[in-house]
């Protein structure tokens, strides 16, 4: 007789692929009040990740790129929709159990902390009192020399370079299932942007992270299996990258002519 | 001799967990209960007032002074007049700081004043902890006068904390700074609940040359009020810096007094001074590491008066 068992439960869907997908965004809208009328800043967003990928999320400013990555960590409520993580619906979760469940954000604006040292900072993020050479490395992995670093404050004396950088640290020394980052290259240069690329690679390739970054850099959308863009507050497309790359290049261009009509400079940045 | 109360308090005050080595004097409850002198530092009692003078030789280096206070009988009120003389090219470490614990109901009360001369070339570091406990109505009271007077060359390090438990406190501090000399302050107070914090620090910048840096950080929780005035005279060619920084809670109240004076063409003054709550960015990026949005608060206020 066959054996049927019926506590299994597997609540995680595969795709076509029979690849699982841990991170599922359904029927997500997100609207905010201003000035006594509600404004639209998502719009019914359906998007599936799978574990082990890598994502880049792309489109141009004001799209709803980060409100999306803040909806996912909890730090913005939805109006609408639901949220599952490794099958569990984590919608009315707050942050800190999103966390704890190994999401981990990198903010595109990362706050300054009086008082606070880059050591200290690191301490937490990995959770525990952890060797001091476990913290050179990951300041290593986003390019700054450890010895000048570790005990300086997380304060007004960093660059704002430093300090993004230091924000990527904090997310890379977590032990994570999904890592987010919020337009890592803003304010580095580009040694640093060439380090922080094969840091991201590396990221993915050793702990298995899935990647979810937000960028308008083409070195990151070449690094996704896959590209989502975002604008006017929906998903226009997804697709491997491999297929949306032609594309999104034909758009920069065609984007940076319009501007060259009426009078902008050739090299205006096409996307900010 | 020492209880174990009057251990914690010690410990509390001046990160004694035992006799300590070097120079000291203990005054518990209005007497001296311990003392010892080096041969490089003096304590002798005054004649005419309670207290005390600590005299520290010329060129006395990496030698330390503690003078700790406690208080731990109910409604006890206590007056000092302390007189330091730290000699000409010596570097010493002057520890002071009041531990009162007050079970009852009448309030207990330090006042005291410490009068600094810091000779010319010298350096002095001096750290004054204040620290209260006990469940009893009773307030616990420290009205500390600092005066400190620092000659040619002189450097003088200030550590001010106040974190727990004192009820109401005057601080009093005027500092006069002569050509070359260095002051650097810095205090940390936390109020809670509905204790009232007032300091007063009057920098005058004296000779030429003379520098001074004022960082005041503070936390006002609950109905507790804070009140500052930072003022620096700027008489000669000199150069003086205040940033003062608080953080407010609850139904708590914090002013905020700057004044900055110059009485010559190159004295440079700056004020900066600043009261906000928690940015929320700070609570939210720590909550993203997996701290609760508490335990993300204490870390941030552990953090700004460390």
């Amino acid at each position: 007789m066959q054996e049927y068992n019926h506590s299994f439960n597997y609540r995680l869907q595969t795709n076509k692929w029979g690849e699982m997908e841990m991170l599922q965004i359904k029927d997500l809208s997100l609207h905010v009040e201003e000035g006594g009328s509600s404004v639209e800043i998502l719009r019914n967003i359906n998007l599936s990740f799978e574990e082990k990928k890598f994502y880049a999320i792309t489109g141009p400013n004001g799209g709803g790129k980060s409100s999306l990555a803040k909806v996912i960590m909890g730090i913005v409520k939805p109006t609408q929709g639901s949220i599952y993580f490794n099958g569990e619906d984590i919608t009315s979760l707050g942050i800190t159990d999103r966390a704890k469940r190994k999401m981990g954000y990198a903010f595109q604006q990362p706050p300054r902390f009086k008082g606070f040292k880059i050591k200290d900072l690191l301490n937490l993020s990995f959770g525990e009192e952890t060797s001091e050479q476990a913290i050179c490395d990951v300041l290593l992995e986003v390019g700054l020399c450890a010895q000048d670093y570790l005990n300086r404050d997380v304060d007004a004396s960093l660059s704002g370079g430093e300090l993004k950088r230091i924000e990527i640290a904090t997310v890379i020394a977590r032990d994570l299932t999904l890592a987010i980052f919020d337009e890592p290259e803003a304010g580095i240069d580009l040694w640093s942007f060439q380090k922080l690329v094969e840091t991201f690679k590396k990221m993915h390739k050793d702990k298995e992270t899935i990647m979810i970054i937000i960028s308008h850099q083409e070195k990151i959308l070449r690094l996704a299996d896959e590209v989502i863009i975002i604008a006017d507050g929906t998903v226009k497309e997804q697709a491997k990258r491999d297929d949306i790359m032609p594309r999104i290049v034909q758009d920069l261009e065609c984007g940076c002519n319009k501007t060259c009509d009426i009078g902008g400079s050739a090299d205006a940045e096409p996307i900010g | 001799m020492l209880s174990q109360l009057d251990k914690k308090l010690l410990e509390k005050v001046a990160d004694l967990h035992e006799i300590p080595q070097g120079a000291y004097n203990i005054r518990k409850n209005g007497s001296g209960i311990g003392r010892n002198t080096t041969n490089n530092i003096n304590i002798v009692n005054k004649t005419d007032q309670s207290g005390i003078d600590i005299i520290v030789k010329p060129g006395t280096v990496n030698e330390s002074v503690h003078i700790p206070v406690i208080l731990s009988t109910e409604g006890f009120q206590d007056m000092v007049y302390n007189t330091f003389d730290i000699g000409e090219g010596s570097d010493v470490l002057v520890v002071a700081g009041c531990g009162i614990h007050s079970g009852g109901d009448e309030n207990s009360q330090h006042d005291g004043v410490h009068d600094f001369i810091v000779r010319k070339g010298a350096k002095m570091r001096y750290v004054e902890k204040h620290y209260g406990e006990g469940d009893g109505t009773g307030k616990r009271i420290l009205n500390p006068k600092t005066i400190i007077t620092v000659e040619q060359d002189g450097v003088a390090e200030i550590e001010l904390v106040q974190i727990k438990g004192v009820d109401q406190t005057i601080r009093d501090t005027e500092v006069y700074l002569h050509n070359n000399a260095r002051l650097i302050v810095t205090e940390r107070l936390l109020t809670y609940a509905d204790q009232e914090a007032e300091s007063k620090i009057t920098v005058e910048l004296l000779g030429e040359e003379s520098t001074a840096q004022i960082i005041s950080r503070s936390v006002a929780q609950d109905q507790s009020k804070q009140i500052f005035y930072l003022n620096m005279l700027g008489k000669n060619k000199c150069r003086g810096h205040i940033q003062c920084d608080s953080i407010i809670m609850d139904q708590a109240v914090v002013r905020a007094v700057p004044e900055i004076s110059a009485y010559h063409t190159d004295a440079q003054l700056i004020h900066e001074a600043a009261i906000g709550k928690i940015a929320s960015e700070q609570i939210l990026k720590l909550m993203s590491l997996g701290l609760s949005e508490n335990e993300a608060e204490e870390k941030i206020l552990e953090g700004f008066l460390k």
